[in-house]
């Protein structure tokens, strides 16, 4: 089970989160997770969005924009929650290439993960085995 | 200490001038038409026999030959002479098709390096001379030509080539150097480097300097001037008729003199091709009349220039022009080197698979040049991945520096952020300020 993200490319500049941000908020699209890589010049923005499609028309014209299929996972929201995450993916041999927390949340005792790794099938039932829930694209719009 | 390298022929009277390059053309033109059968196809195409040009007057009738032509023919389709005859050849930067290689029989190497001696001679040189010479060596004409007409003149030569500058300060002081050649931008640099080091132009022997391949204003040369402790000589000269010593400085520093026993020099209108009087603005056209390896006719330079005849008070009674005044075309000199947005193009077309929108920004900080693509992503160029853009950078890099022998600095830019006008995409911005 995976969730749709998109990567938008930014330069560093001054009023380019406020114009993207912007543009998503004019077309009614929640953002449910965000995150910003940067370099001296230039940076990523990756969202989780409601509603996917929508933000990709919105954006299409204004911004380069690649698709990728993420995890997002719920963790517990105490000490060693996320140590165990981690322990299970490094045992299925899976490599995290960045991850980054989600603003939705299904409950007050759990935490929301967004991961990028290196193999999303191999993840995917590592980490059911481990007893972790993962969220779907229906999740994104609905919690 | 001897004025010129060539009394005779550099203040030779204008009338023996014209009967010299009249007997030289018409000897030349037999043996492009004879040899060098794209060129012969070209007369016959215009009507031309080798018998119609009876000298200098008759240059006007001969068809011309542009950078296209050289493309076409590459690598050796305009060669004049079997390839055993030379025995070396120059390239100017450039993808495979688009580069020129010319080739050189010893005696055209004689004649270049004859012309070079007369450009270190004008600048006072004489075999007690240290040369200290960081043009670049190799396929670059800059380093070896003039280090032919060092060992001429019989100067102490050293084949430092560019770079390292701290080093080169080092041989300097070390050996003595009397007169520096490199690209004026590099000298600049240099004497910048000589301040950092705590050293005045006191501390080492420099008196001259011969700077060429890359423009450069009369700023420059005072700020060069005062830098180095020397004074600073212009040279001109392009891979398609030989490399540095086309034209050279003399003391008069008002303009340069045309080797014109062996380059005979027109400016023409470049939209009509017709020939303009002297002291008019067009295009420069050289023809080469001793060159037996790759001896072009009527070769359009596309640098915009002024020719004038009037009397120099060197003595010299060679033609001069002025320095180029710009371009016909839309060649870029950046760091000495030439490059045109084309090349670019085939670069960016190669690492995309398409041609994204850029945009080339050409700046000079200080007094070296700084170069820039901008290149506008579009969908499916990057796939989320810091890493991959990096990479895409990287590889853009080492791609331009592959085919321009230079470096440039990639810029990634989002969609429509370079302007356009009228739609047009504006693909270069040069911010120097040269002319």
């Amino acid at each position: 089970m995976t969730v749709k993200q998109l990567s938008v490319f930014a330069q560093n500049k001054p009023g380019r989160l406020s114009a993207l941000t912007g543009i998503l908020a004019e077309n009614g699209v929640n953002i449910r997770a965000i995150s910003v890589a940067d370099t001296s010049d230039f940076g990523i923005l990756r969202i989780i969005v409601s509603d996917i499609d929508k933000a990709k028309e919105a954006l299409k014209d204004s911004a380069v924009v690649s698709q990728t299929k993420v995890l997002a996972v719920i963790a517990e929201d105490k000490p060693g929650g996320m140590a165990r995450m981690m322990e299970t993916l490094y045992k299925a041999n899976i490599s995290v290439e960045y991850m980054y927390s989600a603003f939705l949340n299904p409950s007050e005792s759990t935490a929301c993960l967004i991961l990028r790794v290196d193999n999303n099938e191999g993840a995917v039932a590592a980490l059911t085995e481990g007893g972790f829930k993962l969220l779907s694209q229906e999740d994104m719009a609905n919690i | 200490m001897a004025r010129y390298w060539n009394e005779e022929i550099e203040t030779m009277d204008r009338e023996s001038m014209k009967a010299l390059q009249s007997e030289r053309l018409v000897k030349q033109v037999r043996h492009v038409y004879d040899h060098v059968p794209y060129y012969k196809k070209l007369m016959d195409d215009n009507g031309v026999t080798p018998d119609d040009i009876k000298g200098i007057d008759d240059l006007h009738k001969l068809p011309f030959l542009s950078k296209a032509d050289l493309r076409d023919n590459y690598p050796d389709g305009l060669l004049a002479v079997p390839k055993s005859e030379c025995v070396r050849i120059h390239a100017t930067s450039g993808t495979t098709g688009k580069r020129c290689i010319a080739f050189y029989t010893q005696k055209d190497l004689d004649i270049w390096e004859n012309c070079v001696a007369r450009a270190i001679t004008a600048a006072g040189g004489t075999k007690d001379d240290v040369m200290h010479i960081a043009y670049g060596y190799g396929l670059f004409t800059g380093g070896l030509g003039v280090h032919g007409g060092s060992h001429k003149v019989g100067c102490l030569t050293i084949p430092v080539s560019s770079g390292n500058t701290e080093r080169q300060i080092q041989f300097m002081q070390d050996l003595g150097s009397t007169i520096l050649c490199c690209t004026p931008s590099y000298a600049a640099y240099i004497g910048e480097t000589l301040e950092e080091m705590g050293l005045t132009p006191d501390d080492i022997q420099l008196k001259a300097g011969i700077f060429g391949a890359e423009p450069w204003t009369e700023e420059m040369r005072q700020q060069i001037e005062k830098s180095l402790g020397i004074k600073a000589y212009d040279i001109y000269g392009l891979t398609e008729t030989s490399g540095p010593g086309v034209a050279f400085e003399c003391e008069c520093q008002k303009g340069m003199h045309i080797n014109e026993d062996n380059f005979i020099a027109e400016i023409i209108n470049p939209d009509t091709g017709e020939v303009l009087p002297d002291g008019e603005k067009g295009e420069l056209v050289f023809t080469s009349i001793t060159k037996e390896a790759f001896p072009l006719l009527r070769y359009r330079t596309r640098d915009i220039c002024i020719l004038t005849r009037e009397k120099c008070a060197c003595g010299r009674t060679l033609v001069k022009m002025c320095k180029p005044m710009g371009r016909s075309d839309d060649m870029l000199i950046i760091k000495g080197v030439n490059v045109f947005p084309s090349q670019i193009e085939t670069v960016l077309l190669k690492d995309f698979g398409a041609t994204p929108n850029y945009q080339i920004v050409v700046d000079r900080v200080g007094n070296a040049d700084t170069f820039e693509i901008k290149v506008e992503l579009s969908d499916g160029m990057f796939d989320d991945t810091i890493r991959s853009i990096e990479q895409l950078e990287k590889k853009l890099s080492g791609d331009i520096v592959q085919i321009l022998g230079i470096k440039a600095k990639i810029s990634l830019v989002e969609p429509k952020s370079i302007p356009r006008s009228e739609g047009k995409a504006v693909r270069v911005i040069d911010k120097r300020k040269l002319v």
